[in-house]
């Protein structure tokens, strides 16, 4: 204990070890299982079904199936994964300096909250049975009561001002065995949640009284997510105020997170539900907007908005039309107005249900997403590629709906031949907007932007001739068009990719790009062979793997159960296709930016340590020039922990967003203050 | 071969540039560190606002994409005769040009037990490693040196639990740089600190140590002793030169240099907190050991490097600290001693800790510099308005535009204006900001 120098704990270097080489193998594995498990249930879907049995030195029997092993497997190997990764910067301690300086009203504050967690845990195991009012508002209150004592006993004796002190010597803010402990229960929560709901039975059952209370119903597994969701969001919104007490930006940012999910996300929807007998599409809330809501575009949702039941007099709260038109202002309008005006901070950290999660419950672990350069490349390709995903999937699951029959709403019928024409022309539309800004800013990711809008395009009028030459049979034509396209530019991508791997002595990546190749190859060639259904992906098997990897893994488990592993904005920054949208306007059409004030930096590093979204914010500070970043949810925190006034989130005209500051010496060379 | 001898924010700045317009090859040496790292950020880490490797502006591929050599090894002495350096274990290593940026130490005035174990200063990497070992366990402290690296161990200790006995030789708080107004209010924050005491006008005498040569207390110039378990040296720095004593290379306090940064030598140069100008830029130190004046010496010698001669022209001065809670900016010139034919003008808010002293010449109204605590403001319309010799009455009008604080922050600007104009009877109307400006925050 006495030699531990916790300044200096962790390496000088940051370089790839052996260790975290092995650490990104091991985690690759982990999602490679998960999507051979999605190949297996769309191809094989008997296979994953099988029992496999498992006794523990005879004591107890699992009977699982294939699937659940692997999901179990996949997830073990992603943590395992995460934990070689960062092996070199453990610390396993329990007694840290962090421990021995918690004072005493921290120290009953995380009593108080542990018991009311306890309680959570009991029924969760099955040792308390549900329905049972007393515990559910036991265990709240409980931990509600230990979360605001914990709080006071944090930031009460300090001055108002930024302490961010022992944050890196705590065992839970700082990945240590805390830290791994709270990631592996909430990826197992995760897991639970999504795939096995019925083991979460006794706690569901708690949580019948509240529902009952707010919805007349009982309560299901979505139900106490969205309890135990709103409930942190609101406690831990009132910890994040409290600490930033000095700050008016973040309290009222927070107040607004606090309101959106409490109000929008929880409350109406719910009593909204009560009031209506027949639903369909009040489970969401107003402020979810496609494609961050992606299950919107489902047919039995749009069934529901377009049913006369929905849309009667005697409906209490938004019609069904209306939502439907809402959706498509909230999306086509709004968002990109708002994002112009003020960047896409307007919904990441002030409306947003998972940035308002990430900002309140995820404040703790900010500091944990990585700054490499490394990492922000993962991020521009896996965003993106969710995106285009999404984009690709949304049409692909639109098309047959639309073609099925005229959906007739508000009095108004969308036939196939206006559906057609409205879906190309906004994709015309957007490409040429995309075109006109690679003319202005020359930057390749537009031009590949755009030539993906006008691919997606031409597909489509693909298919509406063979629609209409075929006189509303061949529906499903639009898949093998974009099998072609898919191959194609798996084929592209993996030779591009393995070219620059190569260059650049990457070997391991080029060889991955190799094994990419042979993946394109197979597909071609089973295409060519004969089995089409191969490749040619149904509409449903397209939306299935997307709810699976990307809706529960990645939003889910990896998203917010690696919190304490990886950092609070997972999701938001490597997967959430509607920050990925509103992420273009950001960075090339928009008046927000985070402004650098003179030469006053002097590169301590706190704004690129604090930053959730893994932005080096020091990288463009110390050179005087703006922070203009897509993935910049604008939350204000590099600017409240900069020691020098050095950063302020603004809004201003577009003319010098990009201009590098001329009181950096070697902007403007000898001429400096001359 | 360009060799620069040191890897803190002048070097390395140094290094980057000459980088951006020459292919030469360039190595930078230093016994401190392989990678770069901020100084003024060791104290976040040993709060544990941050890790090590977070003061590392450059990840460690950056070096060799960038043909940037690092060494880590000590230069024992300059040979110029034959442009060579000898380090440790007599290895030599020849260069073309020679830049030394070696930085600073800590001051030490002689005092009985400055070099007893548990006495350190605060500057280098190996400063905060021996002050994470000095500091284990101890429960109280003295400082001396009322300056910012004073501040920043004190913030640093009481993150700890730690008493901390600053003592401070002035009667004010920073009182050679802040004029008494700013002091005084910087001085009343300091009281919200628990833990932290405060001893003005007292120096140190004597430090006491035990039979293992270690710190136990201090006894002040007024004979009281204090009890603690750690002395820290906060009493300003010099340069770091020792080592070069013995070349031909001529120093005074720093490396003697022009205002090319050139010294006596040929090919050897020198700059940041190491160097002395033999001329200083008028109104200026001779001696400046501040993070921008390194950053500027280094981007300004990498244009004379790479042939393209040019003056260290650092422009209007400007800095900035922070006290605790309590941001500093200032930008001109506000000194602790008021010059003479200027005018002082101090706006504090009566109960949040805000202050803004402007300081105006006389005469022609012209707007000579302001210290800002608490309020954030903006570096370039500052610079603009000292390059054009802007009226007070001109900055007050457009106050406005100069303010960097966070949306949604309290303004001050109509109550300064309201003060100005009672207190020097004239009548000045801020700019208005439009409507809509005023629905969109900034």
């Amino acid at each position: 204990m006495e030699s531990t120098n916790y300044s200096i704990a962790g390496k000088e270097t940051q370089s790839l070890s052996i260790f975290k080489k092995l650490g990104i193998l091991v985690f690759t594995i982990g999602i490679l299982a998960l999507v051979e498990l999605m190949r297996m249930s769309i191809y094989d879907a008997e296979a994953i079904k099988v029992v496999y049995d498992w006794s523990f030195f005879g004591l107890k029997t699992f009977e699982w199936t294939l699937f659940d092993w692997v999901i179990v497997g996949s997830f073990t190997l992603q943590i395992v994964g995460a934990f070689i990764f960062t092996y070199e910067h453990h610390h396993f301690s329990i007694i840290t300096l962090f421990s021995m300086h918690t004072n005493w009203v921290q120290k009953a504050g995380l009593l108080i909250g542990a018991t009311g967690f306890l309680i959570l845990v009991l029924a969760w195991i099955g040792l308390i049975d549900g329905g049972h009012t007393l515990f559910l508002w036991l265990s709240f209150v409980l931990m509600a009561v230990g979360i605001l004592v914990n709080t006071y006993g944090l930031y009460g004796g300090h001055t108002r001002g930024i302490k961010n002190n022992y944050v890196w010597f705590n065992s839970l803010s700082g990945r240590g065995l805390l830290g791994w402990t709270s990631g592996i229960v909430l990826t197992l929560f995760y897991i639970q949640l999504y795939w096995f709901p019925e083991s979460l039975d006794g706690l569901v059952r708690l949580f019948d009284p509240l529902s009952y209370l707010i919805t007349g119903a009982k309560s299901s597994q979505w139900f106490v997510y969205g309890s135990i969701y709103t409930f942190l969001i609101l406690f831990l919104g009132i910890k994040f105020i409290y600490k930033y007490r000095h700050n008016r930006y973040q309290i009222i940012r927070t107040i607004s997170v606090i309101f959106f999910q409490v109000v929008f996300a929880f409350s109406l929807p719910y009593i909204l539900e009560s009031f209506n007998d027949y639903q369909g599409y009040f489970g969401k809330d107003l402020k979810n907007v496609w494609p961050l809501n992606y299950y919107g575009t489902e047919g039995y949702q749009l069934d529901a908005m377009a049913d006369p039941k929905n849309n009667g007099a005697n409906i209490v709260g938004v019609s069904g039309t209306f939502y439907f038109v809402w959706s498509l202002l909230l999306f086509l309008i709004i968002t990109p107005v708002l994002t112009y005006a003020v960047g896409k901070r307007w919904y990441c950290s002030w409306v947003c249900g998972c940035g308002g999660l990430a900002e309140t419950a995820g404040d703790s672990f900010r500091q944990l997403s990585s700054k490499t350069r490394a990492s922000w490349k993962i991020e521009r390709w896996v965003i993106h590629s969710v995106m285009v995903f999404v984009l690709a999937m949304t049409i692909a699951s639109l098309w047959p709906y639309f073609t099925g029959k005229d959906y007739v709403i508000g009095g108004f019928a969308i036939t196939p031949d206006i559906f057609y024409k409205a879906i190309v022309s906004l994709l015309g539309l957007s490409a040429l907007g995309g075109a006109l800004l690679f003319w202005k800013r020359r930057h390749p990711f537009l031009l590949v932007g755009t030539i993906i809008l006008v691919i997606f395009a031409v597909l489509l009028t693909f298919a509406y001739n063979e629609y209409v030459a075929s006189k509303g049979k061949e529906v499903s034509e639009i898949f093998r068009y974009s099998s072609y396209s898919a191959i194609g530019v798996l084929v592209l991508a993996a030779i591009g990719g393995g070219i620059y791997f190569f260059k650049r002595k990457q070997h391991i990546l080029a060889i991955g790009m190799f094994l990419l190749l042979l993946v394109g190859a197979y597909y071609t060639y089973s295409h060519f062979a004969g089995v089409e259904e191969t490749v040619a992906l149904s509409s449903k098997s397209i939306k299935k793997v997307y709810g699976f990897l990307v809706g529960a893994a990645f939003a889910g488990v990896i998203g917010v159960g690696f919190y304490p592993l990886l950092g609070n904005r997972v999701w938001c920054r490597f997967g959430c296709p509607m920050a990925g949208y509103m992420g273009i306007f950001q960075r090339f059409k928009s008046r927000f930016r985070i402004t650098t004030n003179g030469a006053q930096c002097i590169s301590c590093g706190n704004c690129s340590t604090y930053c959730e979204q893994g932005i080096d914010v020091r990288a463009y500070a110390q050179k005087g020039e703006n922070i203009v970043r897509a993935s910049c949810v604008g939350c204000g925190v590099c600017s409240a922990v900069c020691p020098r006034g050095v950063l302020k989130l603004e809004n201003g005209p577009e003319t010098g967003r990009f201009e590098p500051n001329p009181l950096i010496v070697s902007k403007e060379g000898v001429k400096l203050n001359m | 071969m360009i060799i620069i001898v040191g890897n803190g924010i002048s070097g390395v700045t140094a290094a980057r540039n000459i980088r951006k317009k020459s292919k030469e090859p360039i190595t930078i040496i230093s016994s401190e560190s392989t990678y770069f790292f901020s100084r003024t950020a060791l104290m976040y880490v040993y709060m544990g606002h941050m890790k090590f490797e977070h003061t590392q502006p450059y990840e460690p591929h950056f070096w060799p994409e960038n043909n940037i050599d690092l060494k880590q090894t000590y230069v024992e002495r300059i040979e110029t005769e034959t442009k060579t350096l000898v380090c440790s274990n007599n290895e030599r290593i020849s260069y073309d040009t020679l830049i030394l940026a070696t930085g600073s130490k800590p001051n030490k005035f002689g005092w009985k037990g400055q070099d007893a174990k548990r006495v350190q200063g605060l500057y280098s990497k190996q400063d905060l490693e021996s002050m994470e070992e000095n500091t284990n366990g101890i429960t109280s402290a003295v400082i001396v040196g009322g300056g910012l690296i004073g501040i920043e161990m004190a913030e640093m200790l009481l993150t700890r639990h730690i008493e901390v006995h600053f003592l401070v030789r002035e009667a004010q708080f920073w009182g050679n740089v802040l004029p008494p107004a700013d002091s005084s209010f910087i001085m009343k924050h300091f009281e919200k600190h628990h833990g932290l005491h405060m001893h003005y006008n007292t120096q140190l005498d004597e430090i006491l140590t035990n039979s293992e040569n270690q710190a136990i207390g201090i006894i002040t110039g007024n004979g009281e002793k204090i009890d603690c378990q750690f002395v820290g040296l906060t009493a300003g720095v010099s340069p770091n030169i020792e080592f070069i004593k013995s070349s031909s290379i001529e120093t005074n306090r720093g490396i003697l240099v022009n205002r090319f940064l050139e010294t006596n030598v040929k090919d050897v140069y020198a700059i940041g907190d190491c160097a002395e100008f033999r001329e200083p830029t008028p109104g200026r130190p001779s001696v400046e050991q501040v993070w921008y004046t390194g950053k500027f010496m280094g981007e300004t010698i990498a244009h004379t490097i790479t042939g393209n001669r040019v003056e260290y022209n650092p422009g209007h001065w400007f800095n900035s600290a922070k006290f605790f809670d309590v941001e500093y900016q200032t930008y001109g010139n506000v000194s602790g001693k008021m010059a003479e034919g200027h005018v002082n003008f101090v706006y504090q808010h009566a109960k949040e800790e805000v202050l803004l002293h402007f300081v105006f010449e006389k005469e022609s109204h012209r707007f000579v510099g302001i210290n800002n605590f608490g309020v954030r403001l903006r570096h370039l319309v500052f610079n603009e308005w000292l390059t054009k010799g802007a009226t007070i009455e001109e900055v007050l009008t457009d106050l406005r535009s100069a303010n960097f604080d966070p949306e949604f922050y309290s303004t001050y600007e109509s109550e300064i204006v309201a003060q100005f104009n009672h207190e020097f009877g004239t009548n000045i109307v801020p700019a208005k900001r439009k409507w809509w400006q005023k629905l969109i925050p900034a």
